[in-house]
């Protein structure tokens, strides 16, 4: 475990170093070209603050009026047959439909369950190997006006159910 | 879509509040659910920041363009039908570099330069090609290096080690990617 640990924590910092030595060797003026980009970040977190706020005031709703422990009730033995953790559902179910939508469950799962534990571990397994599934393809689509999309979507949202479960499957094998 | 399923969420959740006489909860939850959007904020604004702008610097470097080279056997295995089209195959490979590095805003508008490029090759103009499928649904797959936004979030709500999630997103992501090749290609057989 300890081996999955030091690629986890080596990734960021050695990505990061390859990049600025290449921007070194290559002259290119790293620190303006740093701050170019950075100015840009600021702009994307700024334009989904908006919703963030939305988003979590309806999910946090639904959590605390106590509706969502009673839809998890009943999906919970379906679940059970396929080992996979109720607590995640929502997550789940969420994560093809809406990429900031799934940012505020998934806090809020985090939140609730503790960030390192195994629920809060499988969360954040998924959100990072899941993407926006329904918004990709409605503009990828949308672009060159095509209407026949053929099993695009269902091929896609089986993939999805796949990366889920195996999210669920490596956090379990590593606790 | 959240214009419809935002409106279900509230209406279902404040009607049952009121009903059930959990109201107490409910008004701290909309006041605690607005700090807690902004604090995230606060915190992917300094992940955000520094890595658009250590990607700024890969996007002006030969960095992007020496991967793009290493990618294209893939880009031929994937979508055959563009074997002969050297510029689709390049604009394919230049979209999911950018996907894997995590250049979001640059990975969409390449993306749709290379479904543009397809369809001018494509005989049924209303109908998805077998490689544009290939290529949409590879989209839909998260195959980023580092998912930095995770590792903010996880920062922001205090965990002990933030990056830890790299290496089973790794391997979820990758396995599935391969369950979306071969998922078209079941379908495909049906």
């Amino acid at each position: 475990m300890s081996i999955i640990n030091f690629v986890s924590n080596l990734a960021m910092p050695l990505t990061i170093l390859i990049i600025i030595i290449y921007g070194v060797i290559e002259k290119n003026k790293v620190f303006d070209t740093f701050l170019e980009g950075a100015k840009e970040g600021l702009g994307i977190v700024i334009s989904i603050l908006p919703t963030l706020i939305g988003l979590f005031v309806a999910i946090g709703a639904l959590r605390s009026s106590g509706i969502l422990d009673i839809i998890i009730h009943f999906i919970t033995p379906l679940l059970n047959v396929c080992h996979f953790p109720s607590e995640i559902m929502p997550l789940a179910m969420l994560r093809p439909i809406s990429g900031s939508g799934s940012i505020a469950v998934a806090t809020d799962i985090m939140k609730r369950y503790g960030v390192d534990s195994n629920i809060g571990m499988i969360a954040s397994t998924i959100m990072g190997s899941t993407e926006t599934t329904l918004y990709t393809i409605a503009i990828y689509t949308s672009c060159v006006k095509i209407k026949k999309t053929r099993f695009v979507l269902l091929a896609a949202l089986v993939a999805d159910i796949v990366g889920m479960i195996v999210s669920v499957g490596i956090c379990r094998i590593m606790s | 879509m959240l214009n419809k399923i935002w409106p279900i969420f509230i209406i279902l959740s404040f009607s049952y509040a009121i009903c059930s006489g959990n109201l107490e909860k409910l008004n701290s939850s909309i006041f605690d659910s607005t700090s807690d959007a902004i604090n995230l904020s606060i915190n992917l604004l300094g992940t955000m920041c520094l890595w658009n702008g250590i990607m700024q610097i890969a996007n002006e470097t030969s960095f992007v363009e020496k991967l793009t080279k290493l990618l294209s056997p893939i880009i031929k295995l994937l979508c055959p039908e563009m074997k002969k089209n050297k510029q689709i195959q390049k604009e394919i490979s230049m979209n999911m570099i950018a996907n894997i590095l995590g250049l979001g805003n640059a990975a969409t508008p390449l993306g749709l330069k290379a479904m543009k490029s397809m369809q001018k090759e494509n005989p049924k103009k209303d109908t998805l090609t077998d490689s544009m499928l290939v290529f949409i649904v590879l989209n839909t797959a998260s195959i980023q290096i580092i998912p930095t936004t995770v590792i903010a979030i996880r920062h922001s709500m205090g965990s002990t080690n933030p990056t830890q999630i790299v290496f089973p997103v790794w391997i979820a992501t990758i396995c599935a990617a391969i369950a979306r090749y071969n998922s078209i290609q079941v379908i495909d057989k049906i």
